[in-house]
């Protein structure tokens, strides 16, 4: 256990020490300011412009902003579906891959650009290089790049006054890949490939097993690249099937613990960049304070319960609940990734979340329930978040007898009804997604397991595709046309919807002026608000999904217990 | 004894109003509460289906839930009626003082002879009425001619008649109101249905009431919330199901119970109280005799951070005092104290009174009869600005620096650089300097102090904490503003304030993101009143004020924006307190019904029955019991608002959040584990 909370602690203060300078650099990246990279950046940027025929300094309107968010994901639907379906004529194909269903292409397609990265499909046995790369690979670039986009319109919703216009989508998206995740995931995936990730366009390998004699073929493929960006940029989708439990995605304990800093890299560093770019850095550490609170207690939470198990694993308790966990990993690094990547709307997994004890699963299902802000997505998470602090303002701000208002803005019914939809629209599908799962007829023919444990496999599921996060309880065959369709639309809505209304959001903002700040305003830094931010967040999330807990993860607790 | 009957008629009212409200375009228009009510409709409905052998749940426990949404739904009506119950018995005294008289309306202003006699409800803007000494003012105007004793109470509820006359700050007359005196010749501003008294009919009623912003922010959350509960409830129907069908042993929910869930957690608390506590704080504002033209006012009130404030009336008291006598070299006090006394004899202003007191209370100098001492009075006047006595050959006088100083050096004297220096001295201090001369010389200088309210400089204090900055306003020069607005603990001031100042400095303010309020009442108020964020006119001030202002204070009372911004925060804070409140409850009631609402299921779920309950049918009850009588219990809150206190913004949360947050969070647990004990004792579990 004490080696467990030294690993822990040393996660979270080199995550706190590297998102600093981080956040500094992103905040001077989206300001348009210089920085090291400039020299060598800015001039593919303006040939970028050049080519692209944009004008660096024609600004959108919030309309203008959404509809160029709405195209490009739009395009990437079509391109990635189309890319699928004729990957089998297609190069850079040695396994002879054929197209996957339509259902499962529309799935994945949706998955990607919506920054889920459910996956429906094994990469392996589904994918080929050339779908791998030019696909998937560009979409994790593209949807971390949009989230990050949206937040910093958001951004120059609360710093602007009386002005019409949020910045321009194609600046944000091109600086945000140039100057940040283009250059962080080609250092990493170099790391990567030092520690025996693999990275080639070569056919799987055929070995004989020293053994049994049985002759075994090793899925390969060009994966470091992708790794990288796929827990930096809060995807998750692995390169093959098994994630980042598989040897060829995490081989050492150095690429695990890099890969679960990935993780929580760049949503960190947003907080540090949301301070800087609004002009008070104690906002941002606030929410920081906030994240890392609610993180900090759902680990230790998800780490008591897998360390000491249940009672009916008894004569295993020295090393905790082992089931589904990889050794060289064991129960502090499992516990972690899975509270990392489920708080982040990253996905990936390093061990099977289905085998986690009842109380560990229920705390993993509800960080992606409460609505991916605990960090969150990249971007998302952190314009989540702040949807949550307009809430929290709101009720506390009118009790202080006065209009609510946050970083100088008042909270009217436009800001409202937008704040409305970003914390609404995931609890509200991921509910009816799961409903309609349930009413199924052959539902139960697509879960492992029966009884509260059944029910949490497809809870996990739709919770998973309605917040975003793609990572997979497993033990429910999602592969099936209705799941695929249905999960398809899910996740294109919940990200959309609030991404837009986000947008929407930001342009009525920045058209309002700014109220002077008195004694009679409330602090949206201290302990008091960070408090009730806190049980805010926790609130909205009880509220909407006790009942279902209760027939899930709860009454699975109770009856492990009894 | 009338006002018990008067609150007798309230509720009576209340109640049968309660039913009106029943009608479901009443109930659209709070969409939480009309859940509520689609909820007993459809309760209601399985009731009587489970005639037909429909069989949802046990019939007598539809029926008794059924009951239980209606009266919910009755006591959220009941709210709203009661509140509107004070406005509505105002507005009734209101009409009966507006009789439709017959007005003689002039062809000319110059001819009060030639008259129609037109019904009032008929004049239209820019008609010449003419009023006598007993009739009722048919209309809103201008007087153009005369003067006369208006008595205003039908409107204000100030008994004493007050002036009415031609040009001026005093020529508004209101409608309605009865001329006690003389007569007048009135130009019509308003027309029918559009006068003061129309408006004020309409606002204290409720009828053109519109939902302010913030109340339509709040109103949007709680249709969030709803819509999310409506969803969390109605899953629970192919959840439970499923449940039961992989569990292999008991049912899905009844449609009943998934109806008293929704219920239970959509915010029903501050539904029912939302509209209520809005039209409270009208009713209070209307108590404090001030008429808000727009909700929008009212709440502008609360968020105001920059208070303009006239300092004479509001910071001071209306008169000066005199405090000391300040001779000159070569003059003694008591010399200077006994010109100044006899200069003072026959002035009956406040200032020359005070005069006299000081001299018997430093010298014993007792007050002299002007005519045995053969002298003469010489009253003030705007031109001369001094006064004084003609005495045995003397002139004396008193008045402001430089009037005396032409006196004197008429009269071949001279006037002393020492003088000067005294009167800035005095000046400096805060006070208003009176030069004293006797023929020729110069004696001294009166110290007339401003005498600074009792309390304000506390109160001023306390707007501090709040973070409300407080301004005076005056037409002082800058140095004796400065000393008030120092003693007075006024944050800033304006020192010659001219209309066109008033303006820039409002400017000032809003450009920097400031709300600021202001009184006025002269009609070079109405640019400032109509840029000021809230903008009180005065009731006894101009049309022109009234119009640019956004309230209108009935008692004209200069300290009452203080009030104003207090009552604009209580009712922000009465609505952020109850939603705070109803969502803690709901954390409550999650406890007492989830455990036991899937009890056939997995009963292993009893181990969250933290509250120990008995039954499920008892611990639904106890809470859809809890939930509608909550409403009741929090009325006289809602109408009454939140304990309003003047502290920070952190200690305000802290101390709001402590009473309705954690007081929400624990009070349904207490309640509901009471009322499943009586269920139970009953025998009704």
């Amino acid at each position: 256990m004490n080696q467990i909370i030294i690993a822990d602690s040393l996660y979270l203060v080199t995550l706190v020490v590297l998102s600093i300078p981080l956040g500094i650099y992103i905040d001077k990246v989206m300001t348009g300011q210089r920085v090291f990279l400039s020299v060598v950046m800015r001039p593919v940027e303006n040939m970028v412009y050049r080519f692209m025929g944009i004008r660096e300094e024609d600004e959108m309107s919030p309309k203008h902003y959404a509809l160029a968010v709405i195209l490009l994901s739009s395009l990437g639907l079509i391109f990635v579906f189309a890319l699928q379906m004729l990957q089998g004529g297609l190069p850079f194909n040695p396994e002879n891959l054929t197209a996957p269903s339509w259902d499962l292409a529309f799935n994945t397609a949706a998955s990607f650009v919506s920054n889920t990265n459910w996956q429906a499909y094994s990469g392996e046995s589904s994918m080929s290089y050339l779908t791998q790369a030019l696909a998937l690979g560009v979409w994790n670039f593209l949807s971390a790049a949009t989230g990050i986009a949206v937040l910093f319109a958001l951004i120059r919703g609360f710093v602007r006054t009386k002005e019409t216009t949020i910045g321009s989508f194609w600046v944000d998206l091109i600086r945000i890949s140039f100057y940040v995740l283009i250059p962080l995931s080609l250092v990493f995936s170099l790391v990567l490939v030092s520690q025996g990730v693999v990275q080639t366009i070569g056919p799987y390998h055929e070995i004989v097993a020293l053994e049994t004699g049985i002759t075994q073929s090793i899925p390969l493929g060009p994966a470091a690249s992708q790794i990288a960006i796929k827990q930096l940029g809060t995807n998750g989708g692995g390169f093959f099937g098994m994630n980042s439990a598989f040897p060829l995605e995490n081989p050492t304990a150095l690429t695990n613990f890099l890969e679960l800093l990935a993780i929580l890299l760049i949503p960190a560093s947003l907080c540090v960049a949301f301070g800087k770019a609004v002009g008070d850095n104690k906002q941002g550490w606030a929410i920081y304070l906030v994240m890392t609170i609610l993180f900090a207690g759902a680990l230790a939470a998800v780490t008591v319960s897998e360390a000491t198990g249940a009672p009916l694993i008894s004569g295993m308790l020295d090393s905790g609940n082992m089931e589904g966990k990889e050794i060289i990993h064991g129960v502090g690094t499992s516990a972690l990734w899975g509270t990392a990547t489920t708080a982040a709307s990253n996905g990936s997994v390093n061990a099977m979340h289905d085998s986690f004890t009842p109380l560990a699963g229920l705390i993993l299902m509800f960080l992606m329930q409460s609505g991916e802000v605990v960090f969150g997505g990249v971007g998302s998470g952190l314009y989540g978040m702040l949807g949550f602090v307009i809430l929290t303002v709101f009720i506390a701000g009118l009790m202080v007898g006065r209009t609510p208002e946050y970083l100088g803005k008042k909270v009217e019914p436009f800001d409202m009804k937008m704040v409305c939809l970003i914390v609404l629209v995931p609890p509200v599908f991921t509910l009816l997604g799961t409903a309609a799962a349930v009413v199924m007829p052959p539902a139960s023919d697509w879960l492992t397991n029966t009884g509260p444990h059944g029910f949490s496999e497809i809870l996990y599921a739709f919770s998973s595709m309605g917040n975003n996060n793609g990572s997979a309880f497993g033990g429910f065959t999602a592969n099936t046309v209705f799941t695929n369709v249905l999960g398809g639309l899910i996740m294109l809505i919940v990200r959309f919807v609030p991404l837009v209304a986000v947008i929407f959001l930001a342009g009525n903002l920045a058209n309002k002026k700014l109220v002077a700040k008195t004694e009679g305003t409330l602090s949206t830094s201290n302990t008091l608000f960070i408090g009730l931010l806190i049980a805010i967040v926790l609130l909205i999330g009880a509220l909407s999904f006790l009942p279902a807990l209760a027939l899930g993860p709860i009454a699975d607790y109770f009856t492990a217990i009894t | 004894m009338e006002n018990n009957g008067l609150k007798k008629n309230i509720l009576i009212d209340a109640i049968r109003q309660s039913f009106v409200k029943l009608s479901p375009r009443v109930q659209l228009k709070n969409p939480v509460m009309f859940v509520v009510f689609v909820g007993a409709i459809m309760t209601t409905a399985l009731y009587f289906l489970s005639f037909a052998q429909i069989i949802d749940e046990g019939a007598g426990y539809t029926l008794a839930i059924a009951l239980i949404l209606w009266f919910t739904v009755l006591f959220a009506n009941f709210a709203e009626a009661i509140a509107e119950g004070h406005g509505r018995a105002q507005a009734d005294s209101l009409r009966r003082a507006r009789k439709d008289v017959t007005a003689h309306k002039l062809k000319s202003p110059n001819d009060l002879a030639v008259y129609s006699e037109v019904p009032a409800s008929r004049l239209v803007k820019g008609d010449i009425v003419y009023v006598k000494s007993g009739e009722q003012i048919p209309m809103d105007g201008d007087v153009i001619e005369g003067a006369a004793s208006v008595d205003e109470s039908a409107i204000t509820g100030e008994s004493a008649p007050v002036i009415r006359e031609s040009g001026g700050d005093r020529s508004a007359v209101t409608g309605g109101t009865t001329l006690l005196s003389d007569w007048l010749v009135i130009r019509v501003t308003a027309a029918a249905g559009e006068s003061f008294l129309d408006k004020m009919i309409a606002m204290v009623e409720g009828a053109s009431r519109k939902k302010t912003p913030n109340e339509v922010a709040l109103q949007i959350l709680l249709v969030a919330l709803t819509i999310i509960f409506l969803v969390v409830s109605a899953t629970l129907l192919p959840f439970s199901y499923f449940a039961s069908k992989q569990a292999g042993i008991g049912n899905g929910i009844s449609v009943t119970n998934v109806i008293a869930l929704l219920v239970c957690l959509a915010p029903t608390t501050i539904g029912a109280l939302l509209s209520s506590i809005g039209i409270a704080g009208m009713s209070r504002l209307n108590q404090a005799n001030v008429l808000a033209m727009s909700g929008r006012a009212i709440e502008a009130a609360g968020d105001v951070d920059v208070l303009l404030l006239d300092k004479t009336g509001t910071i001071t008291l209306g008169n000066r005092q005199a405090s000391v006598f300040i001779p000159i070299t070569g003059v003694s006090e008591k010399e200077l104290a006994d010109a100044a006394q006899l200069s003072s004899l026959a002035d009956e202003t406040a200032e020359g009174r005070s005069i006299v007191v000081l001299a018997k209370e430093r010298f014993d100098l007792r007050g002299r009869d002007i005519k045995a001492l053969g002298a003469s009075f010489v009253p003030f006047t705007a031109k001369t600005r001094m006064s004084g006595i003609d005495f045995q050959g003397q002139q004396i006088r008193k008045g402001a620096a430089s009037a005396v100083k032409v006196f004197v050096l008429a009269n071949g004297g001279n006037y002393p650089e020492e003088c000067d220096v005294l009167v800035k001295k005095v000046a400096n201090d805060g006070g208003t300097p009176l030069v004293v001369a006797r023929n020729n010389q110069i004696l001294g200088v009166i110290y007339l102090k401003d005498i600074v309210k009792n309390g304000v400089k506390e109160r001023f204090e306390d707007l501090r904490k709040m973070g409300i900055k407080t301004i005076m306003i005056t037409g002082d020069n800058p140095m004796t503003a400065a000393a008030i607005a120092a003693e007075a603990g006024v944050d800033d001031f304006l020192a010659e304030a001219t209309p066109e100042a008033k303006l820039t400095l409002i400017r000032d303010y809003q450009a920097k993101g400031h709300l600021v309020a202001m009184t006025g009442d002269g009609t070079n108020d109405a640019p400032a009143l109509a840029q000021a964020d809230v903008a009180v006119a005065m009731n006894t001030g101009t049309q022109a004020a009234k119009e640019a202002g956004n309230m209108v204070d009935l008692d004209s009372s200069p300290t009452k924006l203080i009030d104003i911004v207090r009552i604009g925060k209580q009712l922000l804070m009465t609505r952020g307190a109850l939603t705070t409140f109803s969502v803690a409850n709901d954390v409550a009631k999650y406890f007492a019904i989830i455990p036991v609402l899937f009890f056939s299921i997995y009963p292993q779920l009893m181990g969250l029955n933290i509250m120990g309950l008995t039954s499920a049918r008892s611990a639904i009850f106890s809470a859809i019991i809890y939930n509608a009588l909550i409403i009741v219990a929090l009325i006289p809150l809602a109408l009454k608002g939140v304990k309003y206190r003047e502290m920070a913004a952190g200690k305000l949360l802290q101390r709001n959040l402590l009473i309705y947050g954690l007081g929400g969070l624990m009070a349904p647990f207490v309640a509901i584990k009471l009322l499943d004990m009586v269920l139970t004792v009953l025998g009704l579990s």
